[in-house]
């Protein structure tokens, strides 16, 4: 059991959490997740640990509300405790001075690639972020994107905030205008294919970092296989961050889809029950 | 009441002649109607033995002057000293037998593979006789003792002020924490999941080995003094050096072999393909099939099982209980080198599986959602006898056929969980994955604070032979232990 220190709303929909975990906190790297579950009946699902402080061992999620596991646990509060928590999971993120990063997220990535930013910030990169969402509303965390980031590039599908279009627009004309050395992704797996076709064009080399679905996180399953250069790999264990551009997305795509149904059935119960 | 010429043993044998034992039916266990329990999933198929009839089947038994039957339990239990105790209806004294030399004798009871071990060399079979039903007498003494609410909790020695860690929660882990409590020493389970057990909990389903049966023997250890501390990943959590570091004289570990094969064949991450350790991850530790649970399950209509171990049993079993109308098992040899234990295909089989032998999937066809649809399955034949003794299977040239599914398990095996090794690159591996220890003491050959046992020795194995690896290792870690100090 793991209990929530403090609760911090950065949108309604996005939320910090500092949570208890003191083993966690003292092992972890920027990149590594950890799996979690809410309740008996909870399923794991993945977080990334956005940061850690050792000596009051804590680790911070940033959690965005989805569907039903995500807001189980954005329904908890201070004092409450995260059923079961265990990690740090996957290889840490390759950190180091490449020069010029670019940090393309949305939607469900955008929480995610928070510790990536500030980690590539301190070691000296020069980061920029495009960030993206469908409209002005589904905008999240600006405002820490821009304190760790030399400049924040924010991109809508309507252009009811920053310009419009998508990532791939963003990302697109910060490479015609500078050299970039090192191109980040994290996203919604359609996002990020087309992220990497893009960096593809332009040659520069991109990781994505994969959010397939998972069920113990570590590496006993195989839910989470993906094709890399032709491979099969297991997120869990061999990711979460793969060369991009030897990703097969389109195999990643369908499998994502595979429970599709199933959660929207979930998540109906689920309000049906509870309201939330 | 265990000695073989104590005058009440002597008398017992005397009371019936050895030919008339012989030629006693061997019993039947009594078990769920086939139709009935192929829509249940949480019901166990075997129901036990009454005491009567364990008392009769007791009576089978020669109490034989050189038991060969004890030579084939890979953990010596004292066989015809605790059947000969169910012949006269002290049956916690059975029970007690049971406990000198297995830790978990209600579990082994329901899933050694009796027929290929203590059962397979018991004196009837040399007579072209069944042989006595060593397990079903050794799970209901087990049983008996449980449900009585008598359970002795063993005695422990005063503590030795000497700590010790054991990575993983199976039957090894446990086996070797029982023990080592015993003799006084501070045990630490660490266990990687939310639930102590291991395969115990997380693979064989309800329907053989209810998980209330594996919970009294964990509380057991509790009340023992065992202490399990559940999410916590040796290795990614806290390290082997760690561990070492918190002044752990000696660490077991008995990470199992928890990592999936896949055959890597075309089509093999169509939706609706999984690694039964998946399917059953979800149903078994998850409980996915509850409405109530918020992980999903696919309930295929036409699902095969790729594979014909105790783990594609389990699986099609499970797939036919969440509402199969179609439920194949593919294997490549014949019926004769399936793994899997006889019962359990006798079982498969009546409860209406249908067994494709002597075929192998090389392709799986999907439908433009990536969902599986089909499978191509090839034909084989046997060929000469392998490295394994087992006749290998040969594909029979330009003979195909091609199966209707809409889920796949599969289920070929599984490797060493390797995120011990990775984490602690000084320790010694095969090429497999599995850790070098020494095979009379269990010690790791590269580091010797470490011992090891079970799967990730073995690569795959049985409960009773992880069991037997965590006995010989406590034992031969409390002299080592004691030679340090
Ligand atoms: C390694 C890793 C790290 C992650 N880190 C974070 C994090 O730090 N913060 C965070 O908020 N989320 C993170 N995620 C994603 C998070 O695990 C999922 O959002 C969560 O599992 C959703 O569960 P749910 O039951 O709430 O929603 P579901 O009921 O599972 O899904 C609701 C809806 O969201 C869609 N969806 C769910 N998951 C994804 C996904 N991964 N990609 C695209 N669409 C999806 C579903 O298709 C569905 O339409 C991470 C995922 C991975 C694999
Ligand atoms: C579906 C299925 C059916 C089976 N049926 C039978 C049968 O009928 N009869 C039979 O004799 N055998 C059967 N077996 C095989 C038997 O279950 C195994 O041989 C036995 O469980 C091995 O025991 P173990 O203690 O080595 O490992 P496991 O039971 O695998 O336990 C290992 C534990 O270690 C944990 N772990 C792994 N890595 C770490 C880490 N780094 N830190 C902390 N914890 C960790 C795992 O989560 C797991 O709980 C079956 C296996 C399966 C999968
Ligand atoms: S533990 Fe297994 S092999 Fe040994 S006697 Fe019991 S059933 Fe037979
Ligand atoms: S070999 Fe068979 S008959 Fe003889 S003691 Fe063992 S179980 Fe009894
Ligand atoms: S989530 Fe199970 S293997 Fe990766």
């Amino acid at each position: 059991m793991n209990k929530i220190i403090s609760k911090e709303y950065f949108s309604e929909r996005v939320i910090k959490f500092v949570v208890e975990a003191p083993l966690i906190a003292k092992s972890r790297k920027a990149g590594h997740f950890v799996m979690v579950r809410v309740g008996k009946k909870g399923e794991r699902f993945p977080l990334t640990i956005a940061a850690a402080d050792v000596e009051r061992g804590t680790i911070t999620l940033v959690v965005q509300r989805m569907g039903v596991s995500s807001s189980k646990l954005c329904a908890l509060e201070v004092g409450d405790s995260i059923t079961d928590l265990v990690g740090p999971l996957g290889q840490a993120t390759h950190i180091e001075n490449f020069g010029t990063v670019v940090c393309a997220c949305g939607g469900v990535g955008t929480a995610p690639m928070m510790p990536i930013v500030t980690a590539l910030k301190k070691a000296g990169n020069r980061v920029i972020t495009v960030l993206a969402a469908r409209n002005k509303d589904l905008v999240i965390l600006e405002e820490q994107m821009r304190e760790n980031s030399d400049e924040v590039i924010v991109m809508t599908d309507d252009g009811s905030y920053g310009s419009k279009g998508l990532v791939t627009n963003g990302v697109e004309m910060v490479i015609n205008r500078e050299k970039v050395d090192l191109c980040i992704t994290i996203g919604p797996a359609i996002m990020m294919k087309f992220v990497s076709q893009l960096t593809k064009k332009y040659d520069v080399p991109t990781v994505a970092s994969l959010n397939t679905i998972m069920v113990d996180g570590t590496g006993m399953c195989g839910a989470c296989r993906v094709t890399v250069g032709g491979k099969t790999k297991f997120v869990c264990v061999d990711g979460p961050e793969f060369d991009a551009h030897q990703v097969d997305f389109d195999e990643m795509l369908m499998r994502l889809g595979g429970y599709r149904e199933m959660e929207r059935e979930a998540m109906e119960r689920s309000i049906d029950k509870t309201g939330v | 009441m265990t000695q073989r010429n104590e005058p009440w043993r002597v008398e017992l044998r005397s009371q019936i002649k050895a030919k008339e034992r012989s030629n006693m039916e061997r019993v039947h266990m009594p078990e769920l109607d086939a139709v009935y329990r192929s829509s249940v999933r949480d019901e166990e198929v075997n129901l036990g033995l009454t005491p009567e009839l364990a008392m009769r089947e007791a009576q089978r038994c020669l109490d034989c002057v050189n038991p060969t039957c004890m030579e084939g339990c890979p953990v010596s239990i004292r066989i015809p000293d605790f059947i000969k105790n169910i012949e006269v209806g002290n049956f916690l004294e059975a029970a007690r037998v049971l406990k000198m030399t297995s830790a978990l004798p209600a579990v082994c009871g329901r899933v050694c593979p009796q027929e290929r071990q203590c059962e397979a060399v018991c004196i009837h079979t040399k007579m072209k006789k069944d042989s006595v039903a060593i397990g079903h007498l050794e799970r209901f003494a087990a049983d008996y003792e449980r449900e009585s609410g008598q359970i002795s909790v063993p005695e422990t020695n005063a503590p030795n002020g000497l700590k010790v860690a054991v990575v993983g929660s199976g039957p090894a882990g446990l086996s070797f924490a029982g023990d080592m409590v015993k003799m006084g020493y501070e045990v630490h389970v660490f266990e990687a999941l939310h639930e102590i057990g291991g395969v115990l909990k997380y693979g064989i389903p309800e329907f053989r080995l209810p998980n209330a049966v594996v919970d009294v023997e964990i509380d057991n250890l509790r009340a023992m003094g065992v202490k399990f501390f559940n999410n916590v990943i040796i290795g990614k959590t806290i390290t082997i050096r760690e561990l070492e570091e918190d002044g752990f004289k000696g660490i077991f570990v008995a990470s199992g072999a928890g990592l999936p094969r896949f055959m890597n064949i075309k089509g093999e991450n169509l939706v609706g393909i999984m690694s039964s350790n998946e399917y059953l991850t979800r149903v078994n530790l998850m409980d996915a099939a509850n409405p109530e649970s918020d992980t999903p399950v696919y309930k295929g209509k036409k699902v095969a099982v790729i594979g014909g171990g105790n783990t594609a049993m389990d699986s099609i079993r499970t797939a036919l209980r969440l509402g199969a109308e179609k439920a194949m098992i593919v294997y490549r040899r014949t019926e004769q080198e399936m793994p899997a234990r006889v019962e359990e295909v006798k079982h498969a089989k009546e409860e209406g599986i249908e067994f494709l032998t002597l075929h192998n999937p090389i392709e799986y066809i999907g439908d433009e959602f990536g969902r599986v649809t089909h499978m191509v399955l090839q034909i084989m034949t046997l060929g000469e006898p392998d490295e394994s003794g087992r006749r290998s299977p040969i594909p029979v040239e330009g003979k195909t056929r091609t199966v209707e599914v809409d889920e796949v398990i599969v289920s070929v095996g599984v490797s060493p969980n390797p995120l011990i090794s990775q984490s602690t690159p000084e320790l010694e591996t095969t090429k497999w994955g599995t850790l070098v220890v020494n095979k009379e003491t269990m010690q790791s050959s590269s580091m010797p604070i470490i011992f090891a046992g079970g799967d990730i020795v073995r690569g795959g194995a049985t409960v009773i032979l992880a069991m037997g690896d965590g006995r010989r290792a406590a034992a031969a870690m409390d002299s080592w232990i004691k030679e340090q100090i």
